[in-house]
């Protein structure tokens, strides 16, 4: 079963936050950012374009134009692979772990799997980000030799940045099922 | 608890049958191998799990049963496979049955001695086995040294499917009791290129182990380490890029079979970085001789040597002028502007000396560009070193006069406050100097002083064009080592099969229906380019660079000689 929420990003875009559940120990959670626009993207190509031609105009040659149609063809690609983030994904599965997908505009998708017993918890963190305080989810992953320290910090949905009402959504989501590890008995 | 069944995608079609595979309880999972097919006597099974225990090392069990029928669920099918619990007991016993073309399967479990009865959800996995048997895990980098008994979960299934190819060696074919099901039941895979290239690899390894034998006996014998030619094998560093190739061509020939995934990965990149290394060399040197490019090299040569030298000469006019406005001593400029351009004499009538010659030994040093492009490079930056040497030159006598004149002020400077340096105690102490000391002493201090300003002039120039010489010389010998250390075996085998450079895994929800086992599709996560490049460096035998910034900056103002290389085999100062 899916449902679909919107929230705002810290930045004030609109997002949709997507939950389905796949099973008593499975969920998926979906923050999808919005897609590229064909006004910024017309305007900025005209703007390239513009400055292109006026250097033509100036310099006679025509190296500016097919070097300016170059340019942007590339940076487009670029943008596209590896920048434009549409869609950030957590599915976590209780007893085999957290899966955290990024999945870019152009298609590619980058995954990381992180499993449960390297996971120590899933909090919520406030950062400082210049006058802002912003808060993010995160997870803390276990320290092999300690039992109660932290190794490392992963933290999720950083170019989304939802606010504080969507992370409480996916964060009580993520408890529920780090919770069934606790108390579901040892294998015998 | 959750228990977690993995089952390989290819074994979703087989006949029914009995799953054999193994149990890890600490994790609560069965990893599935193979399906063994009816009809079979139980003791058999039983012998062959035993033997194939023994040779793996891996606990093969049976698991459960399978059964795939086309037509409604039978039920004395379903009694006849509970009644295979009691012959192979094994606890949990795990029932999948899958009915029709159905997508989705059932799965229960039975638990005899259970403490607690509640009902247990099961994950199915489904995972490709040839990938996971052939790919190699990558553990990150900072938890390296982890313990045993922390190696991860993931780590546990795919050492359980690598480490029971002799499972998967049998297929229908054979004639055996045992029928099993598993990727390569349809017929072992084998490439016949790749069974002659093995056997053709130890004859060839123990030619090559001979020949190399034959040449670093020649290179070691006492000829070669009389003083000048040790010393100019040791600075150039053609021979030192042919003593590292030499050292992989030992690394590859030699005949104990590669221990381990790394030793076997290494081998195999420096195999193919010597073959596309050659490769280019032979292009570069076919192209050069077509044509008689090399001829052409060697006419400019001279004119740009005269040329390098007639600009120098330019230079010291200048120089003994007033540069930039300044104003020298007259008497130490003409002396010092004298002296450089007496050496330039000598260095162009050397020069003239050779220029019969020069097309000669370009054209047989031309040669040696087959052994690479990294030996060609390495001949081009020595060629570089050998026609710039009067730079080099020019740059010793500059910095050592400098540097006389600097400690010779700091040591005058001392005598004109009225202090000493102790050598004893390593520190400056006062000390009463007698009246004609201090005399002589403040008159050198002045000479000094005034003439600084010439001497570091010349110093600075000179300094400039010695930096501009290393700093050319610098990036051709950080493109050999860019050329050496890559690990191209391990980049072409990302690009065309990235499941065997795994860096983890990632998982897939697959369609879902109420009341049937959660269904996901385990997949192989490659290795990011940047990773595979720095798990599979070679070794290079230079580091750089020597000093750091600051360092660097106070050699230059004292005057000492700077060498920014440093090589792995020279001893520290």
């Amino acid at each position: 079963m899916a449902e679909e929420r919107r929230f705002l990003s810290a930045s004030g875009v609109p997002i949709a936050l997507r939950r389905r559940q796949h099973s008593a120990s499975c969920r998926e959670l979906a923050v999808r950012g919005p897609r590229l626009q064909l006004r910024s993207l017309s305007a900025a190509t005209s703007a390239v374009w513009l400055a292109a031609y006026g250097l033509f105009a100036l310099s006679e040659s025509s190296m500016v134009l097919s070097a300016a149609i170059f340019l942007t063809l590339i940076g487009l690609i670029i943008y596209l692979h590896f920048v434009k983030i549409d869609q950030e994904s957590l599915l976590v599965i209780g007893s085999l772990g957290i899966q955290v997908t990024s999945s870019y505009a152009s298609g590619k998708e980058s995954t990381t799997f992180i499993e449960m017993a390297q996971v120590k918890d899933v909090v919520i963190n406030e950062a400082i980000h210049m006058q802002k305080v912003i808060y993010y989810l995160c997870i803390l992953l276990q320290d092999p030799e300690d039992p109660q320290g932290v190794s490392e910090v992963v933290p999720l949905f950083q170019s989304s940045k939802p606010r504080l009402d969507c992370l409480i959504e996916v964060y009580k989501s993520c408890q529920e099922i780090l919770e069934q590890r606790k108390t579901a008995p040892q294998s015998s | 608890m959750v228990l977690k069944v993995f089952f390989p995608s290819c074994c979703s079609s087989a006949e029914s049958g009995i799953l054999i595979g193994r149990w890890i309880s600490e994790q609560n999972s069965a990893v599935i191998l193979a399906v063994v097919h009816f009809p079979f006597i139980p003791v058999q099974v039983k012998q062959y799990l035993g033997e194939v225990q023994r040779m793996t090392k891996v606990t093969v069990s049976v698991l459960g049963s399978w059964s795939n029928s086309k037509q409604e669920k039978e039920e004395s099918l379903s009694e006849f496979l509970e009644d295979l619990g009691t012959i192979f007991c094994h606890e949990p016993w795990i029932q999948i049955s899958k009915e029709g073309d159905s997508k989705f399967w059932s799965c229960s479990i039975l638990q005899k001695h259970s403490k607690n009865p509640q009902e247990e959800e099961i994950i199915l996995v489904y995972y490709d086995q040839r990938k996971v048997m052939l790919s190699h895990l990558h553990p990150p980098l900072d938890t390296a040294g982890q313990r045993a008994e922390d190696a991860s979960k993931l780590s546990a299934i795919f050492d359980t499917v690598a480490r029971s190819q002799v499972l998967f060696m049998t297929d229908r074919y054979d004639e055996g009791p045992i029928k099993l099901t598993h990727w390569q039941s349809d017929g072992v895979e084998a490439s016949i290129i790749v069974e002659l290239l093995k056997q053709a690899s130890v004859p060839a390894c123990m030619l090559l182990t001979f020949l190399l034998s034959v040449v670093s006996g020649i290179c070691r014998s006492r000829v070669l380490k009389f003083w000048p030619l040790s010393f100019l094998w040791s600075k150039l560093s053609t021979c030192e890029q042919l003593g590292h190739r030499l050292q992989h061509l030992q690394v590859i020939s030699s005949n104990k079979k590669a221990q381990n995934q790394s030793q076997l990965m290494r081998k195999a990149n420096i195999f193919v970085s010597l073959l596309i290394d050659v490769a280019l060399g032979i292009l570069l040197m076919s192209w050069l001789y077509r044509k008689n490019r090399i001829g052409h090299l060697a006419d400019t040569l001279i004119p740009v040597a005269d040329h390098v030298a007639e600009e120098l000469q330019d230079l010291l006019q200048w120089l003994m002028g007033a540069p930039a406005g300044l104003k020298m001593n007259r008497a130490l400029d003409q002396v010092l502007g004298r002296f450089f351009l007496y050496h330039i004499h000598l260095w162009i009538s050397y020069i003239h000396l050779l220029s019969p010659f020069i097309e000669m030994i370009l054209w047989y040093v031309g040669l040696s560009a087959c052994l690479g492009l990294t030996v060609a490079l390495c001949i081009l930056s020595d060629i570089i070193a050998l026609l710039t040497f009067h730079i080099y030159c020019f740059y010793v006598y500059g910095a050592r006069l400098y540097c006389l004149k600097i400690y010779g002020l700091s040591s005058l400077w001392r005598l004109f406050r009225g202090k000493k340096w102790n050598v004893l105690r390593q520190r400056v102490d006062s000390c009463s100097y007698d009246l004609d000391q201090l005399f002589i002493g403040t008159l050198l201090f002045t000479i000094l002083l005034f003439l600084l300003p010439t001497t570091a002039l010349y110093y600075l120039v000179f300094t400039l064009l010695r930096l501009l010489v290393v700093i050319v010389q610098g990036l051709i010998h950080l493109l050999v080592d860019l050329i050496d250390s890559l690990p191209l075996y391990s980049l072409i085998l990302r690009l065309c099969r990235s499941y065997r450079l795994a860096a983890g895994v990632k998982f897939r929800v697959l369609e879902q229906q109420d009341g049937k086992p959660l269904r996901l599709l385990m997949q192989i996560n490659p290795l990011s380019y940047g990773g595979v490049v720095q798990t599979y460096r070679l070794p290079t035998y230079s580091c750089y660079p020597r000093d750091s910034w600051a360092s660097l900056c106070k050699k230059l103002f004292l005057g000492e000689l700077i060498y920014p290389w440093k090589h792995k085999g020279d001893k520290q100062n």
